[in-house]
């Protein structure tokens, strides 16, 4: 039996008992645990794995409870809508829509700018829906709506603490499993790579202002979910439960229990409710006056936390059961991911025509052109300086060039984003390594096959992906093998060397089953042993048809390795050819030797 | 609405709007240099206004014993570190400005009339109080961080409003202050009467402006925070300390606070928590200039206070509703004008 396993049954059996063991006290406490960890929950999602963070999501949850409270208990509803309004149910998809079709809106105006205008953008929004559910009489004002009728389950009227208790952990557990099962899956691997790999998530044609707006939605239902839950346990609603300071409080609760944890959304609401009803107990009669005095210690204490363990309690509290890692098993049996055809050795794949761009007065690129056929590698060379990299940015349409033109396949690559030109075949590697450090090597390269795959959300969440998940898996490990990382397989991407950390780039991009290959200084870092096994599966890689484009320093490696040479200096070509004529050529020579006087 | 009508709410809506401007280059500079966002900016003004309405009613304003233990923490932290290392003076300077100077304030707070003084040294005696914070919450809060992503300094910013909040409530106590006016003139313009407190707030406004941009185009100190701004690495290897560079900006920035807190306190009644709506309106008005343009960023700022001042009296209940949903055409605004894919930092 595994010990995590064993560990998660104890604490379901515990929860199962809780009502008949507990004082009604602790499971109203339990209650508003759950409801605020269903909160929290969305916040994991969001700031912890997303790099995103939201203090309006109290104002979501005011949109779940207003939305039922009012579908409910009105009597005056037009025919058309009156049915909503006759049973909780109803309501809860009214509110889920609701939430949804506002987190949308909010999130395509604040999503595509930098990480801190959406919290300031909650902010201002969260304060003006406080404002707004205070001040519009027919949703009773600052008095709020009373009378909501409690939820019924199959004829089971949960009117208690002690019924509407497995009513919220239900909740809670699914919306805890719906986010695990999500995280680890193709969806999941976009998500996590949005804190901190955009970039490369994008290079390797993931959408990531899409998998913003997902995480974002997501985290929004979860809120409404609990104001739902929230309106039919208390019976009534006001606004104070809504306001921008509750919105920071959930964002503590998942700051404290460890942001990037699915658990830690329970162990930071259990926390912080505890301490709150502790300290608001306890501080009022120490400082002889009343007020929210326990604001002042969450405070302090949240800064304490983010100095000393930024990542949270969940951590520190996961040590103390030791766990033996459980890595992904790879199936042998699963089917091959579809393979794109190569085009036949000799076709033209990448054509450079007269590229020059100019930054101001500098010509980076002057006339530049050159071409790569299919099953031929081509290598751009030249001193710093040269202008390789601009070079390299304009053909991998990073960059787009002052005039002339970059045809790959026959269609320009200028203005289309990374995502469409990794879609047309082009996959590359980054002068800068780019991975996500704390995922497995594994998981690293199978972002690469995120194009040749297609499981949503809504399948990865629920675990219907798992056939094409099997596959994605499989191919990866494949060009892990090929690459020569198989020991890796399973460590931590930035626990690699540096040369090893290139070589997972490389096996990324193949795992985008490209037709050609754009490596920026692959070879550098590599001790020779690699350098040697790198070319040898570069040259597999032409007998089987790739077209490659290398940007190298490393004049062995290259020489006898490539094809062709183009060499570049002050932005221009100096000479093209075989590399044998290129190391004759004299312009060559003068420009890595300088001239001879 | 008549014309008498609108010229009271555009003199209102300006001269809030002054305030909302000078706060708005205060966060601006903040996030320009320190890259925090900071949201306690509303905090500083409700502890400058009612540090002051506490002097005069005779008491010893609670902030300064605030000070006196943050100054304690930062002289155990700095000091000790400079007595280990053996670096005598340095310690000495430590321990004068951060535990010696908030003692001495104290000795003359309690020995001087305070309520009695000239309205000049009671805001001059206020300042003296609440300015220090700023430089020492960055050193305490901010400096073991500053290279942490801005998402984390963010929270920082939220859990310390959150925790000055909650002292002002125990500093000051649930009712709103008001102090009287710097002077009782006023005088008929037209139709409008302009009273000395709008002519207060838009001179000491546009004086600070003029006073920033002298200092940021001519002194040195001015000039290595712009260099901080634009590029922190660069300007850490010219040996400009991004510490030293932390410090100012929160004294600048404490000190903008405190005193638009001294100057709208006769203007509004100031509660303990008052300090967060006025400090997000000076928010809006920054994300209008996008956080970095500080001549935008004033304009927008002008433009809230006169939405505020005429939406308070077509909707009053609506007012705040109004002002921040303004953000929204903003960051739409800025959301469309906007194509990049970039890494945070």
């Amino acid at each position: 039996m595994r010990t995590d396993r064993l560990v998660l049954g104890a604490f379901l059996a515990l929860l199962l008992m809780v009502p008949a063991i507990l004082s009604p006290y602790y499971v109203t406490l339990l209650n508003y645990i759950g409801l605020y960890a269903m909160v929290a929950l969305g916040l994991v999602l969001l700031t912890g794995v997303g790099g995103l963070t939201s203090f309006g999501q109290a104002a979501f949850v005011g949109l779940g409870a207003y939305t039922t409270a009012a579908l409910t208990t009105a009597t005056d509803l037009p025919a058309w809508l009156a049915w909503v309004g006759a049973s909780p149910w109803f309501t809860l998809v009214a509110g889920l829509l609701i939430t949804a079709a506002v987190a949308v809106l909010l999130g395509s105006l604040t999503l595509k700018l930098s990480g801190h205008f959406l919290p300031l953008g909650t902010i201002a929004w969260g304060i003006s829906l406080y404002f707004l559910f205070g001040t519009m009489q027919s949703l009773g004002g600052h008095t709020g709506i009373t009378g909501i009728p409690p939820i019924e389950l199959f004829g089971w009227t949960l009117d208690g603490g002690g019924e509407i208790f497995y009513l919220i952990w239900a909740f809670l557990l699914l919306g805890m499993l719906t986010t695990h099962n999500l995280l680890d899956s193709r969806e999941g691997r976009a998500i996590r790579a949005l804190k901190g790999g955009r970039v490369m998530a994008e290079a390797m044609g993931v959408d990531t202002g899409r998998a913003r707006m997902i995480i974002f939605v997501i985290a929004a239902l979860l809120a409404c979910a609990s104001g739902w839950l929230y309106a039919h346990m208390q019976r009534f609603v006001n606004p104070t439960p809504f306001g921008v300071h509750i919105g920071i409080e959930y964002l503590f609760m998942a700051v404290v229990g460890g942001a990037g944890y699915v658990w830690g959304a329970i162990v930071g609401a259990g926390v912080i409710t505890v301490l709150k009803q502790w300290l608001q107990d306890w501080l009022p009669s120490l400082l002889g006056a009343s007020g929210n005095f326990e604001m002042i210690v969450f405070g302090i204490l949240m800064v304490l936390v983010l100095h000393r363990a930024r990542e949270g309690l969940w951590p520190i509290l996961k040590k103390l059961v030791p766990m033996r890692t459980i890595h992904k098993t790879i199936d042998a049996q699963a089917e091959p991911l579809p393979r794109r055809t190569l085009p036949a050795p000799g076709t033209l794949i990448l054509e450079a025509k007269d590229v020059t761009r100019r930054f101001g007065g500098l010509v980076a690129n002057n006339n530049m052109s050159l071409e790569v056929k299919a099953g031929e590698i081509l290598a751009l060379i030249g001193p710093n300086g040269a202008g390789k990299s601009t070079m390299f940015n304009q053909i991998s349409g990073v960059d787009t060039p002052t005039s002339g033109e970059v045809l790959f396949l026959g269609k320009p690559v200028a203005g289309r984003d990374s995502r469409e030109i990794a879609r047309m075949g082009m996959s590359r590697t980054f002068q800068h390594v780019k991975l996500l450090p704390t995922m497995s090597v594994l998981e690293n390269v199978a972002i690469g096959a995120h194009l040749r795959s297609h499981k949503g959300v809504l399948s990865s969440a629920w675990r219907l992906d798992r056939a094409e998940e099997a596959r994605i898996l499989k191919e990866a490990a494949h060009q892990i093998e090929r690459v020569g990382l198989k020991d890796h397989m399973f460590d931590e991407a930035g626990s690699l060397a540096l040369g090893q950390q290139r070589i997972l780039e490389i096996a990324r991009a193949l795992c985008a089953d490209p037709c050609l290959l754009l490596l920026d200084e692959p070879a550098a870092g590599l001790r020779y042993k690699e350098k040697q096994a790198l070319a040898e599966l570069l040259k597999r890689l032409r007998s089987e048809g790739m077209a490659t484009l290398i940007v190298e320093h490393d004049m062995d490696f290259v020489m006898n390795l490539v094809d062709r040479v183009v060499v570049m200096e002050f932005g221009q070509k100096i000479a093209e050819g075989l590399p044998e004529e290129v190391q004759q050529n004299p312009a060559v020579l003068e420009a890595y030797l300088g001239g001879v006087e | 609405m008549d014309m008498s009508i609108a010229l009271i709410l555009g003199q209102d809506g300006i001269t809030n709007g002054a305030i909302y401007a000078l706060l708005a280059l205060a966060l601006v500079l903040v996030f320009a240099v320190t890259r925090v966002i900071f949201i306690q900016q509303g905090e500083f003004v409700a502890y400058g206004a009612l540090t002051l309405a506490m002097m005069q009613s005779g008491a010893t304003p609670a902030t300064v014993w605030l000070l006196v233990a943050m100054g304690g923490l930062v002289t155990a932290f700095d000091g000790l570190k400079a007595l280990k290392a053996g670096q005598m003076q340095r310690a000495g300077m430590v321990a004068g400005w951060n535990l010696a100077y908030p003692l001495a304030l104290v000795a003359v707070l309690s020995a001087l009339p305070v309520n009695e003084l000239p309205l000049v040294l009671q805001v001059v005696l206020t300042l003296a109080i609440v300015v220090p914070m700023g430089p020492m919450m960055y050193r305490l809060m901010y400096q073991p961080i500053a290279s942490a992503p801005v998402l984390i300094l963010l929270i920082v910013s939220v859990a310390l409003h959150i925790a000055m909040v909650g002292l002002g409530l125990l500093f000051f106590g649930a009712e709103g202050h008001r102090t009287p006016a710097f002077s009782e003139l006023s005088f008929d313009l037209g139709p409008l009467m302009v009273t000395g407190q709008t002519i207060w707030v838009l001179v000491v406004s546009v004086l600070l402006i003029v006073a920033l941009y002298q200092f940021f185009e001519r002194t040195l100190y001015g000039k290595a925070l712009r260099a901080t701004a634009i590029n922190r690495v660069g300007a850490q290897l010219m040996g400009i300390s991004p510490a030293l560079a932390g410090k100012l900006t929160f004294f600048l920035a404490a000190f903008i606070g405190a005193l638009s807190g001294v100057l709208i306190a006769p203007i509004t009644t100031i509660y303990y928590d008052t300090g967060f709506l006025i400090g997000l309106k000076g928010f809006v008005a920054a994300i209008i200039g996008g956080l970095a343009s500080y001549p935008i960023a004033a304009l927008g700022a002008i433009a809230v206070g006169l939405l505020e001042a005429f939406a308070s009296f077509w909707a009053s209940a609506y007012k705040e509703v109004i002002v921040f949903t303004l953000i929204i055409p903003v960051l739409l605004w800025r959301s469309l004008t906007s194509h990049h894919v970039e890494e945070e930092e």
